[in-house]
Formats: C-alpha cells, sequence, structure tokens
C-alpha cells in the first residue's frame, strides 16, 4: 500500500494586495482509494492559494487517515471518501471524532444513496459533497473555516 | 493546414464533444487546472483514468461471469468507475454506471451484463474522442501554435 504522500505549496506568487488578510497556512488531508481522484482533488486544493502555505496529504482509505492522526498529525480540512476498502469514511469519520479529532471533516461522496450518506453525515461530519469537488466548493469550506476561527 | 485552421477545428471539435454529452464541465474543471507549472496535467489524469478503468472492466467482466455472482463486488467496481469518470468529465461513461449501478441493486445479471457492454463501448468511445482531442492539441503545439482555452458560453 502507499504511505502517504505530503506536498506544500508555498502561495508567495499570489496576490499581494490580498496576501496581508490571507490565512497563513492550511493543511489538509485529501482520503480516498482511487488514485485519480486524490490526483484532481490535491491539485484543485493546491491550485487554490487560499492560504500562505498550503500542505496537502493523501490517505489511501480510512486506516491510512487514522494512523496519521495516531502518529500526531492533525489538519485543519479532511476531505474523506465514503465508499473505500479496509476502513470505508464512515467508520474513519466515528473513530476519528471518538479519537478527540475537531478537525472540519468534510465527506465526498458520489453515492446515490441516501441513507448511506445520512449514515455518513450521522458519523460526525460538518458537511458532506457531492463528488466531483470544484475549485468554489473547497473555496466555500475555507471560508467556513475563517468563520468558524 | 496552418495554425489558425488547426485551433479552429479543436474548438469546433471540443464543443461537439460537449453537445453531445461526452465532456461535461468537470472536463472544464480539469483545463483550469492546468498551468505552466504542470503543463501535462490534463492528459496525465485522463491518462490515469484510461489505465486504471481497463483493469475495472476486466474485473467487472470476470465478476460476472463468476457462479456465484458477488452483486457488492460488481457494484463497488462500477461505484468507482462511476467516480473516476465524473472526476474527469466523461459524461457519458458516468451516466451509463449510473444505470448499472440500479441494475446491481436489483441483482439482475442479465440486465448487468447489458450494462456492461454499454459502459465499455461508452468508455472506448470515449477513449478515441480524448485520443483525438490530444492529437490535435499535439499538432497545434507541434506547429508553433497555442491551444485555444475552452469557452462554455459558445456552446
Amino acid at each position: 500500500m502507499a504511505s502517504p504522500s505530503t506536498r506544500i505549496d508555498d502561495g508567495h506568487d499570489m496576490d499581494s494586495v490580498n496576501s496581508g488578510l490571507m490565512r497563513e497556512k492550511l493543511s489538509v488531508l485529501v482520503v480516498d482509494n482511487d488514485a485519480l481522484v486524490r490526483k484532481v482533488h490535491e491539485k484543485i486544493v493546491s491550485k487554490l492559494k487560499v492560504a500562505k502555505q498550503v500542505q496537502i496529504q493523501t490517505a489511501t482509505n480510512g486506516k491510512e487517515a487514522l494512523d496519521l492522526h495516531l502518529s500526531g498529525s492533525s489538519f485543519d480540512i479532511i476531505l474523506m471518501d465514503m465508499q473505500m476498502p479496509i476502513m470505508d469514511g464512515t467508520e474513519a469519520t466515528k473513530e476519528l471524532r471518538a479519537m478527540g479529532v475537531e478537525s472540519m471533516i468534510v465527506g465526498v461522496t458520489s453515492a446515490d444513496a441516501r441513507a448511506d450518506k445520512e449514515a455518513f453525515t450521522e458519523a460526525g461530519l460538518d458537511q458532506c459533497l457531492a463528488k466531483p469537488l470544484t475549485a468554489d466548493k473547497i473555496k466555500s469550506l475555507v471560508e467556513t473555516l475563517e468563520k468558524n476561527k | 493546414m496552418e495554425v489558425g485552421q488547426m485551433q479552429r477545428r479543436l474548438v469546433e471539435f471540443t464543443k461537439s464533444l460537449f453537445v453531445e454529452g461526452f465532456l461535461d464541465g468537470q472536463f472544464l474543471q480539469l483545463q483550469q487546472l492546468q498551468d505552466d507549472s504542470n503543463p501535462d496535467f490534463v492528459v496525465e489524469v485522463v491518462s490515469l483514468f484510461f489505465q486504471d478503468s481497463e483493469k475495472l472492466l476486466n474485473d467487472l467482466t470476470s465478476a460476472l461471469e463468476q457462479q456465484d455472482v458477488d452483486f457488492k463486488k460488481v457494484d463497488a467496481h462500477v461505484h468507482q468507475l462511476k467516480g473516476s469518470s465524473s472526476s474527469i468529465g466523461a459524461q457519458r461513461v458516468k451516466n451509463a454506471c449510473v444505470v448499472f449501478r440500479s441494475f446491481c441493486e436489483e441483482q439482475n445479471l442479465q440486465e448487468c451484463m447489458r450494462c456492461l457492454q454499454l459502459v465499455k463501448q461508452e468508455f472506448y468511445l470515449a477513449k478515441n474522442k480524448f485520443e483525438t482531442l490530444f492529437t490535435m492539441e499535439q499538432q497545434i503545439v507541434a506547429a508553433g501554435g497555442s491551444i485555444p482555452a475552452t469557452e462554455i458560453t459558445s456552446f
């Protein structure tokens, strides 16, 4: 199994007029078993320049996400896929909340069944978004983060 | 063929892919993510889709050939294909997966097998269209031109 990857984007090349108001750091964990989805979501987050420094890590299933937290990592936003092997998003979310993780956990799913989505939300999500994510959806998550500071 | 003509052909071809439902807005999102730091992003992502999906389609074929078909396993594969096709904007592949999933839920083997054929058909059609698109782009770049940005308002 691939180990979680990390990438850091330095936002120093963005609009200097806004740089004073911009958040210093944003850390995001992308949890999805599909490499293509991880690649796209990672790219969307890194391109957004919503913070002076954007740190992105990826995990291929809920267990990897849990292991990251158990080893001391923490994140501002966790983008959690619902259906994954080994440990799915619903279980991983329950475990993270039981561990005391208070990060924003956003469910990302293409699931059609409302019952599945309800169970996922009840596991402790802050919100649930439809896959695929877009730049606007992620920007609005960061705005929510800022409002709740 | 001169560059301007190639660019116009590309714009018309891209427009046709949206009009015929092969592509949706998610493909435009992918194009917007491409920049000088990652100039081959779209090709990389689409290539990854075709590699992973070929394997998924093979897994689906063998799953449906089993004596006791595990419809949950079949559904999981279709779900993954639906997710990745929607991530690149391959709308017709995604829509075929939506129908497929409904028959997985009913555990209707005959309809599932029919859906698999439809998904494969849409997959290979999409692959063909993307290959044509990327070849046209490469020809423009080789001739010294730039790729015109896709404007959805022109459709």
